[in-house]
């Protein structure tokens, strides 16, 4: 059966070349780069390449960078980090209500520690508010985290003005970059961030593997203790073949890659708009990600679509709040608005450097005939139908 | 089934893929409706009652609409086989359990939200007999509160 993988925001495969770089470091290059001998030192060495290699991709002369364990441990490390480490200047820490699980369990972890968390609004197409943000910033605001791009409905927020008015206004600025890293230029010094959050599966590397940057001067407390490894800031024994790959995935994606997938993208997005009762989420145009959809269908259940398209061997993903683990609807959705009676209808569909124009039009032909099958099955659907006629 | 999916079974699968008996009956003699499309499930089932040789009641008829998951299209369609051609009394008899049961399993997450086609068959007959009494004596029966997602936290 043709298999089309379309969840690239999940997860990417990690890419052939990545995959050639990494290999030596399993089992002949294996050395843990603590030791003293040249094992330990040939593999400190090419961390440090490594290092410098992912550095330059963002313009980060200035900052430190920590390897974690991924996207999830690098957003513990930079909330709780700072939260600890600046107890002095306040308690207040503002974000915003479409971030990543991880920035907001931190941050009610953290208000259960007597902290008080701010969380911003977004307007339909998922951007904050300037003006929101200056009038939320306060004295005792120890920091601001604001996702660069979203992990569902794909808005980028304008990076350089949020920062540009944390630092105006006398405190720093967190983004989560897990989705836009490598997708949408970033230069930490041109884009007033202080502490940036990237990780390397979904840019075609290694799963466990991500990092931390903080620029010079800011003080953050660890969250793992012992052999002090990464400035003391994160103990534990380097993953020296996800590092290699990691930063060897910071090379697959491709400016023309980008050209093609928000060609694709579009093409997709308006296919999708022709079937039935179906709405955009999230931004249009050069503010959404390059291999973002994320369409609501409305009277109908994502959970369904996503394993009608299974059995086609399609693969995406879904908002809804069937097919979560806590069967609460998606946080993303509900915060641009979407009405909750029809939230449960929302698809995501990531794009990948491998999807083709015909995988697109297959997917359409595809996903048309499903769209209106449960359509034709929902109540709902019906009871509306009529209404309009009356 | 060419799908490696294992998060439900195949009997789920079957049944999601091609319900039983889905659609409307418009002159029904009971109509049972559960669910909240804030949790992503609703429940529509539709009955005709007739009598058979002995004279008892029975479900001549049943269909559904359901707007949900695979475990509440499956359940759906599930409920109108183990219904159909039922007396009344045996068909009051059916538990949700058996419906997932006769699919054999659904997800214990799925048990809780999803798994309620049984409530909403037992409903439409209470509505069938609330409209016999009340064409009797001229009240109503009482009912539990319809359309309603009497199960879970959602506002």
């Amino acid at each position: 059966m043709k298999q089309i993988y379309l969840d690239y925001a999940a997860t990417t495969p990690v890419a052939k070349e990545v995959l050639e770089t990494m290999k030596p470091y399993f089992s002949e290059k294996f050395g843990n780069e603590s030791s003293m001998h040249s094992f330990g030192t040939k593999a400190r060495e090419d961390v440090e390449v490594a290092r410098e290699k992912i550095k330059n991709k963002l313009n980060a002369k200035n900052y430190n960078l920590i390897f974690t364990s991924g996207g999830t441990e690098s957003n513990n490390l930079a909330l709780k980090g700072i939260a600890f480490a600046n107890q002095k200047k306040g308690k207040h820490i503002i974000t915003t209500k479409i971030e990543h699980d991880c920035i907001l369990q931190s941050a009610k972890w953290l208000q259960e520690q007597g902290y008080e968390v701010t969380y911003l609004k977004v307007d339909k197409e998922g951007f904050i508010d300037i003006n929101d943000l200056k009038k939320k910033i306060r004295k005792d605001t120890i920091f601001v985290s604001i996702i660069h791009a979203n992990n569902e409905i794909g808005t980028i927020q304008n990076i350089r003005e949020i920062g540009k008015v944390c630092h105006d206004m006398g405190t720093i600025l967190h983004t989560d970059a897990c989705q836009s890293f490598t997708k949408v230029p970033i230069d930490l010094e041109e884009d007033n961030i202080d502490l940036i959050t990237i990780n390397a599966h979904k840019i075609y590397g290694p799963k466990g593997v991500g990092a931390l940057l903080v620029k010079k001067g800011i003080d953050i407390t660890p969250l793992l203790h012992g052999g002090g490894h990464e400035n003391n800031l994160r103990s534990g024994t380097l993953n020296v073949p996800g590092i290699i790959g990691f930063a060897a995935a910071t090379e697959v994606i491709k400016e023309k890659d980008i050209k093609r997938m928000e060609k694709l993208r579009d093409l997709f997005i308006d296919g999708l708009l022709k079937l039935p009762n179906s709405s955009l989420n999230g931004a249009t145009g050069n503010n959404r990600l390059c291999n973002n959809i994320n369409i609501l269908f409305k009277y109908i259940e994502g959970e369904s679509i996503l394993l009608h398209l299974d059995f086609k061997g399609i693969y995406v993903s879904t908002g809804s709040a069937c097919s979560s683990h806590n069967l609460s609807q998606n946080h993303v959705i509900k915060a641009i608005g979407v009405d909750p009676k029809i939230a449960n209808g929302a698809l995501r569909i990531t794009i990948g450097i491998e999807t083709t124009e015909e995988d697109i039009k297959y997917v359409l032909s595809e996903i048309k005939p499903i769209v209106e099958k449960l359509t034709k099955m929902s109540p709902l659907s019906q009871r509306e139908g009529n209404k309009n006629r009356k | 089934m060419n799908s490696n999916n294992t998060t439900y079974t195949d009997e789920v699968k079957k049944h999601f893929l091609n319900p039983h008996n889905m659609g409307e009956i418009k002159k029904a003699d009971g109509v049972g409706k559960l669910g909240n499309p804030v949790c992503g499930d609703v429940f529509w089932l539709y009955i005709t009652v007739s009598k058979n040789k002995k004279g008892q009641e029975i479900i001549k008829d049943i269909k559904f609409q359901t707007m949900g998951c695979a475990a509440a299209i499956s359940t759906s369609s599930m409920i109108t086989d183990l219904a159909k051609g039922k007396t009344l009394e045996e068909a009051m008899k059916i538990t949700n359990k058996d419906v997932a049961n006769s699919l054999k399993g659904l997800p214990p997450i799925k048990m809780h939200c999803s798994n309620m086609a049984a409530d909403t068959l037992h409903e439409a007959i209470k509505d069938y007999i609330s409209k016999q009494s009340k064409d009797k004596n001229g009240k109503k029966i009482n009912t539990i509160k319809k359309e309603a997602c009497y199960r879970c936290c959602h506002e």
